[in-house]
Order: C-alpha cells, then structure tokens, then sequence
C-alpha cells in the first residue's frame, strides 16, 4: 500500500479554511475519511453550493497539484487517459526511412514513453507527489467511461497494449461532483464516500463572505448571507450559488454599500447578480425585494 | 448524551465480536431502508468503530454517513436510522422501517391527511363511465368470440370489458412482448442510420502508422445517437383504475428491455416507481408497483403532480431524445390554468409531448374537460389507448423520434 502524507483529523476543518472552504463539520470528517480509507469521495449537490471549490482547497490544503478531468458527454480513454502523439511518430518514421532500421526498432522507438501523452487520468497516479484528482461533473459523461473509471479508481493500474502496465506511484486524493443530470451506477457510488453539499447556513455564509474579502464589514456579510437565504427560500427556478453571493457582495462592496436597510434601490438593481433567468426576474419585483429586506435586515 | 455511555460500553474492544455484531445489525437495518451496503463497506464501517470516532455519537454518525450513503435519499434517511438504531430514539420508527419495503420515496409526504379516503373534502374522480352502447360487453358477450381470430379481437378488445381473468393475462402478455418487440425495432434502426459525416483525422493518421503513413484507412466521425429515451407518466386514480392495472404491465415491459426509461405515478401526488419496476419477475413488478401506487382516492391532482415532476425530476429524467408518455383521463380536480402551465414548462423540455387517453377509443368522445383542454395545446400526440391495437400503433411514431 502506498502512503499518503495525512492531515491530522483536527486540523482538517482548521486547513480547509486557510485554503479559502470554511467547511461544515461532516465534510471535515469526510475528508478525513477519505484519507483514511482511501476512498475517493463524491460529492452531490445544486449547482453552485461550492462542490468543485472542495477539491481546490483540498490541493491547497495538502500543498499538492491539482489535476481536473472535466466530464463530458463523449469523453473516452483517449481524452481521459492517455493517447499517442501520432503525428511525431509519423515524423519519426520518416526520418528513419532513410536509415533502413529493422522494423521492431523502429516500433520500439516510435511506441516508447518519448510518443505517449498523459491526460489526467495517468498522470494523477504518475506524480511525485499525491496530487488531488478532480473528477468534475462525472454525471456527463457516459455509463461506459463511468465503468472505466471505476476500473481504475479499484486498481490504480493502467495497461497500455504497446507499453505494458503502468503501475501508480502515487494514489490521488479523487473527489468527484455530480449534478444530478444522470443516474449514476450503484457499483460506482458504493466505491465512493458520500456527501450531500448543501447550501452554507447563513452562518457560515458569512463567514464565507469574510474569507473570501477580508475587508468587508461583517454586519454587512452577515445581511447579505441573510437577504441570500431568503431568497433561496422563494420559488426560483435557479437559486442563487455561493459564487453569485460572492459576486453579490463584492458589488455592494464596490459601491460602498454599508447597511443594506439603508438602500433598497440599490439591493434591488443589483439583485441581477443573483437572478439569472428572465421568469425569474419577474418574479424577483421592487416589492418582493423590499418585503425580504425588510424581514431579514 | 444518554446513548454514548452505551455506544461506548458497545464497542469499546476495538472491533470486537459484540461490536460486530451490532454492526452487522446495523448494515441490515440499513439495507432494509434501501441503502447499498458491500463487504468492502461493511469492513470499513469496523474499521471507523475501531477508531477514536467511535466515542461519541456525534463523531461517528457523519463517518458512517459518509461511508455508507450512496445518494441523496440515503443521507436523509441516515440520522433517523443511526438515532433509532444507537441511540434508541424514536425506536418505534426503526422497527417499522425494518423489514419492510420503504412504500414512500423520499420526498413525499404521505401524512397529508386532506388525502385519505372518505374525506368528503377530496372530490373523488367525476367520471361517469357511460355504459357504451352496443360495445358494453361481458365475458360472455359475443364480441370477444366474433372476428377473424381469437388473437385478433383480443388486440381490438377495450381493456375495460376484459373481465374474464384469462382474458387479462394475456393482454397483459401481450402489452409486455410488444413493449419488447418496440424496443428492438427502434434500436435497430437507429443503428441503420449509423454513417460517418466527417473523416476523424487523429484516427485515421493513427491507422495510417500501421502502413507506414499513407492513410489507406479512413476513420470516420459520427455524431453519436443518443437512444430515445421514454418517460411515462401513468394516471393510476379511480377513473383509469381499469386501465393502469395493463399499463402498469406495458410500462414493465418498456422499463425491462429500454435501458432508457423512468416510470412515474400520479394520482393527488407523484410517484416514482421505476426502481420498482426494474424487478425482473413481472409479477411481483406489478405487485410492487401497485402497493407504491394504490391511489388515496381523492381524485387527481395532474397539473400539481407534473409541478412536481417538473421541479424534482426533469432535469435527471428528461434529455434532449426524450418522448414523455401521458397516460391519462385528463380529469383533474386541480385548476386548469396550473395544468396549462405545467404542461408549458415540460413542453419547453423534452423533444415530444404524447398523451394517451383510453377515452379516445370510446364512441362519441371529446376532449371537453378542462384539464384536457388545457393542456391539448401542448401535446404532439394524443392518441387512443383503450386496447392493444392502439399500443402497436404507437410505435412508428416513437421510431420517427
């Protein structure tokens, strides 16, 4: 079994957050978990709760490289995993052609590791160190890639038919995050840990806001946590992320907004930081603002 | 807290037998609420009790939730099991819960008391099935033994007047082997349809290598077909109680062969019972589906049902080659204007709207209730459902999807 550098369990919540995620508790014993077990870790969630910034602050936690793979629909081995540099290997035999080679030098050359490209798949188990693989939106691609994928999250171990096995010098952290879009296989979610990523209560919302701009009154992120929890609650078609929070605040932040109460106008016209659909736009009126202002600051 | 003390009289001896024991209970009570638990978990889930976590309650709970969740319903469900389990709170739940199949999924709430029979509140289903005329048959009514073949007028028979239990078995039979025989059909003609468009460049070099690069093999792109996925949504109140017990059958012929398929179940709420239906024998299938499904009888709420599925399923259920089947009356006893609505949302969604109605087939038939009415704008095909002829027809129409 390979070794992995482990954050002590205590200290885990406590780096999250200097690496920019003020994480809830479980998610900490999640991480911890992972380590431990050395399980990867999936993570569910609306969009825009803050699932990928996990994996991120998890590199920066660990001091390791961050290698994403972004999930699509069409996504295969070649794109995940590894590919040949065809096009060098054509140069390389025609330059040859000249030299009258035996045609297994020349297939020994042109299939050596000089000719193969790693994607992030191999190159997450060939690092020196443990890097942090991120499998993102693992929901998009198909149910064959899923399959592979599982394949190598169980084996850590490659076969590549001209070169032999690749065997890993390192296993990664993997955390992967999904939408919802697809169903995914019961085989792949029992190999993972789970977590169900929710919006940040208004707590830690704020604290979020803090983090992120250090110079923001903390009355003021407190508001603004607040007004954004209200309007989760109203039937949105897409409820505001925390990225949309972020952006929200740095806004006001910018126009030197202190005290939301005292400048409703300004709440509203740039509520358009957190609405981002035209039905609802409509829905988001003067009044309706006004109304959740006033129940929340 | 009260139940640490005994969580950790319990498992204290790192692993020991009583703590396997209890674990294995545990894993049981869990697999019994529908959770996926392995070997590989199970052994994990020993390794954590082994651990410091073991000491507290409020430490174990999120490692073992992490560990033994595998979705979204699991991890609500997962406190109140953990708390009935370890810590004897509500224990009278966790005794309920185990051993018997979870008739609710998650997020509904099947405590509505507005929605139990006999509540003169809930206007039951104001259909009145008018006797048909001359078609109004019985077992021993001509019109089954007339026609050119016994098979043939079984296919034209209105499901309605298929009292004789023989009778039923084998239009339930027959629904099964035709949602089989579509679902070859359509996936085979996708697969004819397979030509390249454009000349996938990386390949055909990487083929080439093999004739020292002159490319002699061309290596072409397709667009891949997604396969047509099929969305039912079968009406199960009183009025179609006739006809859901052989949709109920066709849908598990559909979900059985189509690998893309969801089945859903309305009556004054949602239901989805795709997972039911994934059950192999077709028998104990339907009998799942019909327990998941046994309406409250207090009418049909259609456009709130499509609300939540609009909400809660679409965006996982619905892609782009997606065809949502309605089976249904169209007697809402909710507004219109909300159907309307509703069917507006889903429309924007999918590639096409088809909605069955058995009432079709019946003589003298217009779509004048209002549900109906208000949601014909919407739909691409409205069609008949009554027998078995009307469920072949259905089939060209889905290959042109």
């Amino acid at each position: 079994m390979l070794m992995r550098h482990h954050i002590p369990r205590d200290r885990i919540a406590d780096r999250l957050a200097a690496a920019g995620y003020i994480p809830d508790r479980d998610l900490a014993t999640a991480v911890w978990l992972m380590e431990h077990l050395s399980r990867p870790l999936l993570l569910e969630g609306e969009a825009g709760v803050g699932k990928t910034e996990v994996a991120l602050a998890l590199a920066r936690a660990n001091d390791a490289r961050l290698i994403r793979l972004q999930c699509y629909e069409g996504l295969d081995q070649n794109a995940a995993l590894y590919e040949w540099n065809y096009q060098r290997q054509l140069l390389a035999i025609k330059a040859r052609e000249t030299h009258a080679d035996a045609a297994d030098v020349v297939e020994d050359h042109i299939f050596s590791e000089k000719f193969l490209l790693e994607r992030p798949l191999l190159s997450s188990i060939r690092q020196p160190k443990s890097p942090v693989l991120l499998i993102d939106e693992v929901d998009r691609a198909d149910e064959e890639f899923e399959a592979f994928l599982l394949e190598l999250l169980s084996d850590f171990q490659v076969s590549i038919p001209e070169l032999g096995t690749i065997r890993a010098t390192t296993i990664p952290h993997v955390v992967l995050t999904s939408n919802g879009t697809r169903e995914l296989s019961d085989a792949l979610r029992r190999r993972c840990l789970y977590h169900y990523v929710d919006f940040p209560d208004v707590e830690r919302e704020a604290r979020i806001i803090t983090a992120r701009m250090p110079d923001i009154d903390v009355d003021l992120a407190l508001q603004i946590a607040r007004m954004v929890e209200a309007i989760r609650k109203e039937d949105l078609r897409k409820s505001p992320g925390v990225a949309e929070t972020l952006d929200w605040a740095a806004a006001l932040a910018g126009l030197g907004i202190d005290d939301l109460r005292a400048e409703p106008e300004v709440v509203f016209e740039t509520m358009m930081c957190l609405i981002k659909t035209a039905e609802d736009k409509s829905r988001m009126t003067r009044e309706v603002s006004d109304r959740l202002l006033g129940k929340v600051a | 807290m009260a139940g640490s003390a005994a969580i950790r009289e319990t498992i204290a001896a790192p692993a020991g037998a009583g703590a396997r024991r209890k674990l294995g209970d545990f894993v049981r009570v869990l697999r019994d609420n529908a959770f996926i638990v392995g070997l590989a978990e199970t052994s994990d889930a020993l390794t954590v009790l082994a651990g410091p976590d073991s000491s507290s309650p409020s430490r174990l709970r999120p490692a073992l939730r992490a560990l033994l969740c595998s979705n979204k319903a699991d991890w609500e469900k997962f406190d109140e099991i953990f708390d009935a389990f370890w810590l004897g709170r509500g224990m009278k739940s966790a005794t309920r819960m185990s051993g018997v199949l979870q008739k609710t999924p998650p997020g509904f709430d099947s405590t509505k008391s507005g929605d139990r029979p006999g509540n003169p509140d809930g206007a039951p289903d104001s259909v009145q099935r008018r006797p048909g005329g001359d078609d109004e048959t019985n077992e021993n009514s001509p019109g089954l033994r007339e026609g050119a073949s016994r098979s043939d007028s079984l296919a034209k028979a209105d499901f309605r007047h298929l009292a004789n239990p023989s009778d039923l078995a084998e239009a339930h039979a027959v629904a099964a082997r035709l949602a089989k025989a579509m679902r070859v059909r359509l996936t085979r003609r996708e697969q004819a349809r397979r030509a390249g468009r454009r000349i996938d460049l990386r390949r055909t070099i990487h083929k080439s290598i093999a004739h020292g690069g002159t490319p002699m093999e061309l290596v072409w792109r397709q667009r891949k077909n997604k396969p047509l996925r099929l969305v039912v949504l079968l009406d199960a109140s009183g009025s179609m109680s006739v006809y859901s017990a052989v949709f109920l059958r066709f849908m598990h012929g559909i979900l059985d062969t189509f690998r893309e398929a969801e089945a859903f179940v309305f009556h004054t709420r949602l239901i989805h019972i795709s997972p039911a239906l994934r059950e192999r024998d077709a028998t104990r299938a339907v009998e799942r589906m019909s327990i998941l499904a046994q309406g409250v009888g207090g009418g049909t709420r259609i456009g709130e049902s499509l609300g939540t599925f609009n909400r809660w399923h679409a965006k996982r259920a619905i892609h782009a080659r997606t065809c949502v089947m309605i089976v249904s009356d169209g007697y809402d006893t909710g507004p219109a204007e909300q159907l309307g609505r509703e069917m507006a949302a889903l429309r924007r969604r999918c590639r096409r709207i088809a909605w069955l109605n058995p009432m079709i087939g019946w003589r003298d038939y217009a779509p004048e209730a209002a549900g109906m009415k208000a949601a014909l704008p919407h739909v691409d095909l409205f069609a008949p459902a009554h027998n078995l002829e009307s469920l072949q027809a259905l089939e060209p129409y889905l290959a042109r999807i």
